[in-house]
């Protein structure tokens, strides 16, 4: 089967009103890490709920390796592994503990259970920490131990919500590191959501943008980029006095805005182009002030589908807050 | 990392692990164990020892109330009185001693605090995400709900037994014609009692999101059903309608079964009725609460 998950219109309101996911399609191929990008409040957490049957979906439907999420929701549970965002690890436990207490929720027998926690240890590099309370543990200890419950059940699939949230960026790179593992040893497949710009460009093989409920835009984070047209230079002038038009001459560029007195250029092929706009506002007699060069991220991206930043979206953690706590009332 | 899995797929997996959960946080746990065992010391000592209601009925203790008279009793009266008063305590409390009356209340009331308790880990697995994160697996939405009911159950009757063996020393009396086996009795009409009262908590807490709201509700309903029952003072000296409530509080059967059992003369139909109405709430409560706790994790 090549395609993992398969969402036709899926569909979330809240408490009659509140539409946190609102008709979203997708699917997610096979041996692929597939990522929902989009800032706090977007709907990716309630989308992954749907997905792992925590929450029933109002309208539209999926399927996760072929079983429907509503209806066969017993052999979803089975086939799936899930690492939330919250570190649910008891702490009054140790870390084998943990384990083996998630495999008994699958009903696995003690003795494959040992086995496979002992192997899953070693692969989080737990191993030396196995008896320690989690208590004692750290927040990147405590993110791979959740991994390691995830994997316990052999998932043909693993849901990973925020996996690096609230990280620093060491921890953070290790975590990916685990993760990249996971699909290059393992073949495995995996869906995860972030609202971190380099984690879905650096990780996902594929990524949906999803802003307000919507999915604004899929693809491949290197074909997103490219087909924003190219690098961005930015340019500024001694003299004061509008290139712009002289500028969209040159070879390359294919958008000049002069943005608080200096020039946000789209061009291909950047390195290229850059000297050649210097040369062209030289022999004019312009002096350029200060030039930078940048790759389009996934964040133009976004701002280019979505017609705002995604830092801007990113609301306040008081406001996040707030909305998060109309959700969870919502859901009553 | 695929493979057939070779799971059990029984509807019951799952239960021991989740409720061997919350055990281990209680029994691994040193201070808190130690703090469930004291607690019904503590309360036992002020409850019988400090509210020592037996010693004004008692006409050999100094602090019998007609003693203090002015003027003061002759001798003549105060023999006439005492032989008046001997046997009142047996009157009223049906047993030879206040003490032992109380203490066997102690056991509903433990077991009340207890199950309260689980509606706050309800709370507790919720605001952590652990709650999502057993959602997600194949364990049934009853298994999840049951494991905490049997946990306070389990952790109650623990407790019920512990006191019977602290009253016994100090100066619980069993009743005529007492006999070990009906200690198991005891244990049995507990798992009834804390099977209906913890499903009621946990029904009542698993919409909430906050401590605060299963902390108020245990602070409404636990005193209520204390006294609002036989567990300190019997019903009958009470004002009609309160006799009422404690006649539909399943506290009062509870009591009363343990008190037939343990120090009373065991009325064998008393133990019946106790057992049926005790046996009805715990079935219908926790299948209420089963399926409306069901019915909201299923959403």
């Amino acid at each position: 089967m090549s395609e993992i998950v398969k969402a036709e219109g899926l569909t979330k309101v809240f408490n009659k009103h509140l539409t946190a996911v609102d008709h979203v399609s997708f699917s997610v191929k096979h041996g692929e890490i597939f990522g929902f990008l989009g800032p706090n409040g977007a709907g990716k957490t309630t989308t992954i709920n749907m997905l792992i049957t925590i929450l029933k979906p109002t309208e539209g439907k999926a399927t996760v390796l072929g079983f429907d999420i509503a209806k066969q929701n017993g052999a979803v549970r089975n086939v799936i592994g899930v690492v939330p965002q919250e570190y649910t690890a008891d702490e009054d436990l140790t870390g084998l503990e943990n384990i083996l207490l998630c495999s008994d929720m699958y009903g696995i027998p003690r003795r494959i259970a040992k086995e496979r926690a002992e192997d899953l240890l070693k692969l989080v590099e737990l191993t030396e920490f196995k008896d320690k309370k989690v208590q004692t543990f750290s927040g990147g200890m405590r993110r791979r131990l959740e991994l390691a419950c995830g994997l316990i059940n052999r998932p043909k699939i693993l849901f990973l919500d925020e996996p690096t949230l609230g990280l620093d960026v060491q921890t953070r790179t290790a975590t990916w590191n685990y993760i990249r593992k996971l699909k290059q040893e393992y073949g495995m497949t995996l869906f995860m959501t972030t609202h971190y710009l380099e984690e879905a460009d650096s990780l996902c093989d594929r990524v949906a943008i999803i802003d307000h409920g919507k999915i604004v835009v899929v693809g491949p984070p290197e074909e997103l980029k490219h087909s924003l047209g190219g690098d961005i230079i930015t340019i500024g002038i001694k003299e004061d006095a509008d290139v712009s038009e002289l500028i969209g001459k040159v070879e390359n560029v294919k958008e000049v805005k002069k943005e608080n007195g200096s020039y946000r250029i789209k061009a291909e092929n950047g390195e290229v182009t850059a000297p050649s706009i210097i040369e062209t506002l030289r022999k004019n007699g312009y002096n350029v002030a200060k030039l930078s060069l940048t790759e389009p991220t996934l964040n133009e991206v976004y701002l280019e589908y979505t017609g705002k930043s995604m830092r801007d979206a990113e609301e306040s953690p008081e406001a996040f807050r707030a909305q998060r706590m109309t959700m969870w009332r919502a859901r009553h | 990392m695929s493979e057939t899995n070779a799971n059990s797929n029984s509807k019951l997996h799952g239960l021991w692990a989740l409720t061997n959960r919350e055990l281990k946080k209680w029994y691994k746990a040193p201070v808190i164990f130690a703090l469930s065992i004291v607690q019904p010391i503590l309360w036992m000592g002020l409850l019988g020892k400090a509210l020592n209601i037996g010693a004004l009925f008692d006409p050999n203790s100094g602090s019998f109330p007609p003693l203090m008279l002015s003027p003061p009793l002759t001798v003549g009266q105060q023999v006439q009185l005492g032989q008046y008063f001997s046997g009142f305590t047996k009157y009223m409390f049906g047993a030879s001693d206040y003490f032992s009356f109380m203490a066997v209340g102690m056991v509903a009331f433990s077991a009340l605090f207890t199950t309260a308790f689980s509606g706050m880990s309800v709370v507790w697995d919720r605001r952590l995400g652990f709650l999502n994160k057993a959602l997600s697996t194949p364990v049934s939405r009853a298994v999840i709900i049951f494991s905490k009911v049997l946990s306070a159950t389990l952790r109650s009757m623990f407790q019920a037994g512990l006191i019977v063996v602290i009253a016994l020393a100090f100066g619980l009396q069993f009743g005529e014609g007492f006999n070990p086996l009906y200690i198991l009795g005891v244990f049995a009409m507990m798992f009834l009692l804390c099977v209906g009262l913890s499903s009621l908590f946990i029904a009542i807490t698993i919409r909430s999101t906050r401590m605060e709201t299963p902390m108020a509700v245990m602070n409404l309903i636990t005193l209520p059903m204390m006294f609002a029952s036989n567990a300190f003072f019997p019903t009958r000296f009470m004002p009609d309608w309160l006799q009422t409530v404690a006649k539909f509080n399943p506290m009062t059967y509870t009591t009363d079964a343990v008190r037939q059992l343990l120090i009373f003369a065991t009325d064998w139909g008393q133990v019946g009725t106790d057992f049926l109405y005790v046996g009805v709430f715990a079935v219908i409560v926790a299948t209420m609460g089963i399926v409306l706790s069901w019915r909201f994790l299923s959403k």
